[in-house]
């Protein structure tokens, strides 16, 4: 469209026509913006009203109060669970990372024809339930559960580990989860970086370690910063992990604002708990926007 | 310098055996928990038992047999009928805006849409149930269908617009300049183009509100709750293989699903070229 205005300016014609085009231009944009409306329509009532009438909850009670947030930040008992939600978000981003980085690696050097055979491998855990795979994880690492009966029977131990109701049985299950996520978004990166160029290292004498380390690591820096933050981001706001694979030590941010609506009804504190949490990942889904688009997201 | 020569080369391949070893554990990490449960369902002990000494097909009765199982079972694909019909229609048609259109915000607008996959669902969950305690919308078809149409918005928005960027904008100009309004160009050229990317973002906009657990454990109601909400009591009271059955056929959607996508995906492939 806007190549047959710039046209229309160059060639003599009558102005109506030009009004005429300029017009259409403009319902064209509205026209457009049509598509995006019944969408944003439905976010904004049912999302971000629902939303903003909920955090407003942490603010009034009825009247204006800030007696939440200095209860959160003032009693012993929430920063630990801040300390706990941020180690075990900040471990899982780590872990995911370690064990991710190189599979994506793999999966962004291998033959197309392979990759439709590994990429599954990735895409099949990502689109199963989470329930189905904590369930999972609780028959695995349960006392009485899968590994400790190989392990028994096979008279390697001859008491159960403990592996779950802990902190390792909720980061196997986060990392279970994340891994996905990172792996795609790390591909999505890895797989516009041009071999080339540690070639290139490579004919000028750069030993391996350092072809990776001064040529294909920093390339592959924005999918690192970009995983992590979707990583973390997720993993802040875990429920259903700790709430099912940890111990009453694990506790996470989500599960206390759950107790505190369902179970007891405080409604002003779960709210302020909720607007920090908000305020965590908002921001770094802001970040995130700049760091790459928000289209790599998802990579299936 | 011979010696030298092939200890490098073991070293080399040395690297490459641990590279891969590592990949394939990570592989058989990742992939392991969806067949576990599988001998499980068909175990013959009351408990958990592996591997199992017998097998049986009681679990799988038990899960036909009951009847809260099988109302939450129906619950779930009418919701996630619903949703998927909803989600596909508004995300692809919100995707062709923000991917053919050229209006200030666009970013932003985008951004925004896909905002629901980054907020923590606990606060979205709560928020929705609050505001649907107000109007009467907890444990209602209707409600289960608004809030995981939400959910699964973010999805079909970012499939749809990688592949309506993947369609040439000149058909479309084509078919405008040979005097077809934009209803009929987008009727007759663009959406028969996008059909496969509707049908894969269908599909998972399905399983997206099939497996939706969090906003569930809040709007469910005693007469209406849909399957996740079920498996998560089961869960939190008795681990017994009924779950484990449930899984299976959950993993058996999953697998479905996504072989459905993929070739809808491949048909789409073929339809560019």
């Amino acid at each position: 469209m806007t190549e047959a205005i710039g046209q229309a300016k160059t060639a003599p014609m009558e102005r109506p026509f030009i009004k005429q085009l300029a017009r259409l231009e403009r319902w064209e944009k509205l026209t457009v913006f049509a598509f995006v409306a019944p969408a944003m329509v439905l976010l904004l009532t049912l999302f971000v009203y629902p939303l903003i009438v909920f955090l407003l909850n942490s603010l009034y009670d009825p009247a204006f109060t800030l007696e939440h947030y200095v209860r959160a930040f003032t009693r012993p008992v929430y920063l630990r669970i801040f300390r706990v939600t941020f180690e075990a978000s900040i471990l899982t981003t780590l872990g995911a990372l370690l064990i991710g980085y190189p599979v994506a690696y793999l999966f962004a050097h291998v033959s197309a024809n392979t990759l439709s055979i590994l990429l599954p491998l990735v895409l099949f855990p990502f689109w199963t339930s989470i329930l189905v795979r904590m369930y999972a994880w609780m028959v695995l690492l349960g006392n009485n559960g899968v590994i400790n009966q190989l392990l028994i029977s096979g008279d390697i131990i001859s008491s159960p580990l403990s592996m779950i109701f802990n902190r390792f049985g909720v980061l196997v299950g986060m990392i279970h989860f994340m891994l996905p996520y990172m792996i795609l978004t790390l591909y999505s990166v890895m797989v516009g970086i041009p071999k080339e160029l540690t070639q290139a290292a490579a004919s000028l004498g750069a030993p391996p370690y350092k072809q990776f380390l001064r040529v294909y690591l920093p390339l592959s820096m924005p999918g690192i910063g970009a995983g992590c933050l979707l990583v973390f981001i997720l993993a802040v706001a875990f429920f259903v992990t700790p709430a099912l694979l940890g111990g009453l030590k694990d506790t996470m941010i989500s599960q206390v604002i759950q107790s505190e609506i369902d179970d007891a009804l405080n409604w002003g504190f779960g709210a302020a708990l909720s607007m920090l949490l908000m305020i965590v990942t908002t921001t770094l889904y802001l970040i995130y926007n700049r760091v790459m688009g928000v289209e790599r997201i998802h990579g299936g | 310098m011979a010696q030298y020569r092939l200890n490098d080369k073991h070293w080399e391949s040395f690297k490459k055996i641990v590279f891969y070893t590592f990949c394939g554990l990570v592989c058989v990490f990742l992939i392991m928990p969806n067949f576990i449960v599988v001998p499980i369902s068909f175990s013959g002990a009351r408990f958990l038992e592996f591997p199992p000494k017998s097998y049986s097909w009681q679990w799988y009765h038990n899960y036909f047999e009951t009847e809260e199982w099988i109302a939450a079972t129906i619950t779930s694909f009418e919701v996630a009928i619903l949703v998927t019909i909803a989600a596909t229609i508004l995300g692809s048609l919100a995707a062709y805006g923000i991917v053919r259109g050229r209006f200030p915000g666009k970013n932003l607008i985008n951004s925004f849409i896909i905002s629901p996959m980054v907020t923590p669902v606990l606060v979205t969950a709560v928020a929705v149930y609050k505001i649907y305690s107000d109007l009467g919308l907890t444990g209602t078809l209707l409600g289960f269908t608004l809030a995981h149409t939400i959910m699964a918005l973010p999805f079909v928005v970012i499939v749809m617009s990688a592949n309506l960027r993947g369609i040439n904008v000149e058909v479309e100009q084509a078919a405008r300049s040979l005097g077809a309004n934009r209803i009929t160009t987008l009727r007759r050229v663009v959406f028969p183009l996008a059909l496969p990317g509707m049908i894969a973002s269908g599909l998972f906009a399905f399983l997206i509100s099939f497996d939706e657990l969090i906003i569930a454990l809040f709007i469910s109601s005693p007469t209406l709750s849909t399957l996740p909400k079920k498996l998560w009591d089961g869960l939190r009271t008795e681990i017994n293989p009924t779950i484990a059955a449930v899984s299976t056929l959950l993993v058996i959607l999953s697998v479905v699903i996504l072989l459905g996508a993929g070739l809808a995906r491949k048909h789409f492939e073929k339809k560019i070229k």
